[in-house]
């Protein structure tokens, strides 16, 4: 049933669905993890920002990235990205990749059997199902943010201690990239059945760190997990360093001052242009930099239940009117903002070229026709002054530069557009209820992929619930959504996904990103054995991390 | 006294009844959702936000959630914090010892300067003394202490290459790292309030200056430092008392920003994240406590007035 020549097609379409994942390094400071021929060096403690809390320790219910950076290092996955090149999914406590059933609906997955949970218990394919249940058919009471990411899945079966079987009920392009989601940690089946709540409190993985201690508010604290499975290349143990602490440090003046004064060695989520410059310049000698696009983007959202934004022409004029590649060249001096891209990251697999998207209203590098169009359509649509509220958070990075370049860009049209700032709580509530004009929405992914990046834009009384801003029911375009899910061949499905972009950012204007984010991350050059990616949630399990002497 | 002690006390319950429900009503009337805030910038399901709303009980009518909340804490328990689920008790108990430490430090710090100063400045009333005293004081009161304590902050890092510990070392581990830790923040906090304190003494001991008494004593010739020490400073003491317990009151939950500057784990910080969370439980545990800390302070500061002044009693 399942041939060598699927697997390395599977691994192909993994290839492919991460290239260009890669970051590029640039800036300042030194540039590489770690110089050429350097080996790895064991012992220390990293010392690192983390810059928020989480609710809870469960990564199956949390979404944010400060439960991943202190808590990721306690646990494995099925599969994960390979941290010496993040374009690539590799097997953790899987023993190799999937194999695949040539109707693509059956994927069978060989285990380790030599994996332990940090009580001393071995990890066999009843963890592993009783985890991924857990994240794809949650209780009543369990909460599974991701679980809509395993739509396609039908059944989920252990034939054998290493061995466990997920039956799709539709072949699913984004399903196998998935089982590398770092939210999916390997929790073990006995506790779950004791207590299906057990992890939001309490830890216990298979990961290179033991937990130690966790003092809310300050810090979390890891060590070395002695019995974990994972070698290097070489044949050594992982991981290399004897342990962590995660400092919580939330503001920013406070997170820099840490990093100059050798406190902590590095922050995973990103600093500012401002603060990476002002940290080389204080530590000439001692930092090093890595910086990558980011799949994390801000979208403007005209709410088309209000008027005028039910009307095409308007919310249309609203993005002919930004010129982002001016945009880009100023914002990107000052804030954590760089790309010019679509509902895809530009530069990542399923992005447009260049030529293509520039055909897109509001993509033009004819920022003055653009302008021109813009104001012909809001005089057609009655509302030459069209004047409203723009919602935003009180966050300023990127929120408040971002939104003050767009209501410029607006002001340019004879749109007057007032800055609606709201702190975040009360942000998210207008934004549920609808309870806006237009509005500066965001989003932030793990991975470049289509069902992720266009989860926002399904049908707002449909699979859109609770995501879609915009408000609007558009069957059409849910098909094109569901069409590129199903479609397994990466090429079609990219140009599946280009027709999305053309129909949901100018056809219809429903919503469309201003620039994608730019991840900036100044360290300790004493840190090595870490690659920035294109996202701050993956690549977080520090395994590979390790101290230079200095 | 002991009918007025138990009186005071006893009215501490429906004081601090009065802010539970003004602080119950005034939360739910602000817009946001612990919920939606959990889960902000992610692709997550309605569905999802629902059950979780369901989970922590936000679904039901608000009388029926202050009830229980008001249940729990006639039973001692002020329920887990909605955002960690942790007990409030435990996570107030991680912060209190470094808010109070930090304000005693700051009270110690702002006394030692501002009563002696203060009663400088009155006893060389319009000399230079006096207004390089007014100038120092004035400065305390225009600067904003998370500001000098950031430039503290820069100022030792770039001449000592040194800075606070970023990890708060209760005293009884190592009193060394401890003091290490809260000298800059206490100097920063302190220095604010040693000049609200300072304007206080100065005052108030110019006003008593003036007085028959003190007239008296020095026309029978005893000497001018024990005027001022024995007769016109403790009499002039009792305002400055109560400024400096007020703002030692202040300094349990108030020190937000100045705590953000130096990453202390306090009260201010982690009443400003209960807010920011719309963490109901804990922002009413946390309104509670510091309401009772006010009127435990008041009702010391009416114990001490005793102790300063002979005349008062209380029956």
């Amino acid at each position: 049933m399942v041939t060598y020549r699927r697997v390395a097609a599977l691994s192909l379409t993994f290839a492919l669905a991460l290239a260009a994942c890669s970051p590029k390094a640039t800036g300042g400071g030194s540039q590489t993890p770690a110089p050429a021929g350097e080996q790895p060096r064991p012992g220390g403690t990293l010392t690192f920002i983390v810059n928020a809390e989480p609710p809870s320790y469960d990564g199956h219910r949390e979404t944010t990235f400060a439960l991943l950076h202190p808590i990721a290092p306690h646990y494995s996955t099925l599969y994960k990205f390979d941290p010496s090149d993040l374009t690539k999914v590799i097997p953790d406590v899987a023993a190799a990749m999937p194999d695949v059933s040539s109707d693509k609906l059956t994927y069978t997955i060989k285990l380790r059997t030599d994996v332990k949970f940090h009580d001393g218990q071995k990890m066999t394919s009843d963890d592993v199902v009783a985890t991924y249940q857990k994240i794809i058919f949650p209780p009543t009471g369990v909460l599974s943010p991701r679980a809509g990411a395993y739509a396609a899945v039908d059944t989920i079966t252990n034939p054998a201690p290493d061995q466990l079987v997920f039956k799709l009920k539709y072949p699913s392009a984004s399903f196998a990239t998935n089982l590398a989601s770092p939210w999916n940690f390997i929790y073990s089946a006995a506790k779950l059945k004791t207590d299906i709540h057990w992890y939001e409190k309490n830890i216990d993985g298979t990961g290179p760190f033991i937990y130690v201690s966790n003092t809310k508010g300050a810090d979390w604290v890891g060590k070395k997990n002695p019995d974990y499975f994972g070698k290097d290349k070489s044949g050594t143990q992982l991981p290399y360093l004897d342990g962590y602490k995660a400092l919580v440090i939330t503001d920013a003046n406070a997170e820099v001052n840490a990093i100059r004064s050798k406190q902590a060695m590095i922050e995973f989520r990103g600093f500012t242009p401002q603060q990476r410059d002002d940290l080389s310049r204080a530590l000439p000698n001692d930092l090093a930099i890595q910086e990558a696009p980011w799949i994390c983007v801000n979208y403007i959202v005209p709410n088309t239940k209000v008027k005028p934004f039910d009307d095409v022409r308007v919310r249309q004029a609203l993005t002919l009117a930004i010129d982002r590649y001016a945009g880009s060249a100023s914002l990107q001096k000052i804030t954590i903002v760089k790309d010019v891209g679509g509902l895809m990251r530009p530069g990542g697999p399923f992005a447009q070229a260049d030529a293509d998207l520039q055909k897109i209203a509001g993509y033009s590098t004819d920022a003055a026709a653009a302008k021109t169009k813009a104001k012909q359509l809001l005089a057609d649509a009655g509302v030459p002054n069209l004047s409203f509220k723009f919602l935003n958070r009180n966050i300023t990075t990127p929120y408040e530069p971002v939104a003050l370049f767009v209501i410029d860009q607006w002001k340019q049209v004879g749109i007057t557009a007032t800055h609606d700032v709201k702190e975040t709580s009360a942000y998210q509530a207008d934004l549920r209820a609808g309870n806006f004009q237009v509005a500066l929405d965001f989003n932030c992914d793990f991975l470049d992929e289509p069902d992720l990046q266009l989860a926002k834009f399904w049908s707002a009384s449909g699979l859109g619930k609770g995501l879609n801003f915009a408000y609007y029911d558009d069957a059409d375009l849910d098909k094109m959504i569901d069409a590129q899910s199903r479609e397994t061949d990466p090429a079609k499905r990219k140009t599946l996904v280009a027709g999305i972009e053309k129909y949901a950012m100018d056809t219809k204007a429903y919503q469309y990103p201003v620039l994608w984010w730019y991840r900036i991350i100044p360290y300790l050059n004493v840190v090595r054995g870490w690659r920035i990616g294109s996202n701050h949630y993956t690549n977080q399990d520090l395994e590979t991390v390790w101290l230079a002497q200095k | 006294m002991r009918r007025y002690v138990v009186g005071r006390l006893l009215l501490m319950i429906p004081t601090l009844v009065g802010v539970a429900i003004l602080t119950f009503v005034i939360m739910r009337a602000v817009p946001g959702d612990i919920v939606a805030l959990q889960y902000a910038g992610s692709t997550v399901p309605q569905s999802v936000i629902d059950e979780q709303r369901h989970i922590l009980g936000l679904d039901k009518p608000m009388w029926n959630q202050f009830t229980d909340w008001m249940g729990q804490i006639a039973h001692g328990d002020l329920g887990q914090s909605l955002w960690t689920g942790h007990p409030v008790v435990e996570e107030i108990q991680i912060r209190l010892p470094l808010s109070i430490e930090l304000a005693i430090l700051a009270t110690l710090f702002a006394v030692a300067i501002a009563v002696p100063l203060g009663v400088l400045a009155a006893v060389r009333q319009d000399s230079w003394v006096d207004y390089v005293i007014r100038v120092f004081s004035i400065g305390g009161l225009s600067m904003p202490s998370f500001w000098i304590g950031l430039l503290m902050v820069l100022f030792t890092i770039t001449v000592f290459n040194w800075a606070p510990p970023l990890i708060f070392t209760p005293i009884t581990e190592d009193p060394a790292a401890n003091l290490a830790g809260l000298i800059l923040p206490a100097i920063a906090v302190g220095y604010r309030y040693s000049a609200v304190s300072m304007r206080m003494t100065r005052s108030t001991v110019l006003e008593v200056l003036r007085e028959d008494y003190v007239r008296t004593a020095r026309a029978k010739g005893v000497r001018e430092s024990v005027v001022v020490m024995r007769h016109a400073l403790r009499n002039a003491l009792l305002p400055v008392v109560t400024v400096i317990s007020l703002e030692f009151a202040f300094l349990i939950g108030g020190l937000v920003v100045t705590e953000q500057v130096f990453n202390l784990n306090g009260i201010g910080k982690l009443l400003v994240d209960a807010v920011a969370h719309r963490d109901y439980t804990m922002i009413q545990s946390l309104v509670l406590l510091l309401a009772a800390v006010f009127v435990l302070v008041n009702f010391a500061v009416d114990m001490v007035y005793m102790f300063l002044d002979p005349r008062i009693r209380y029956a």
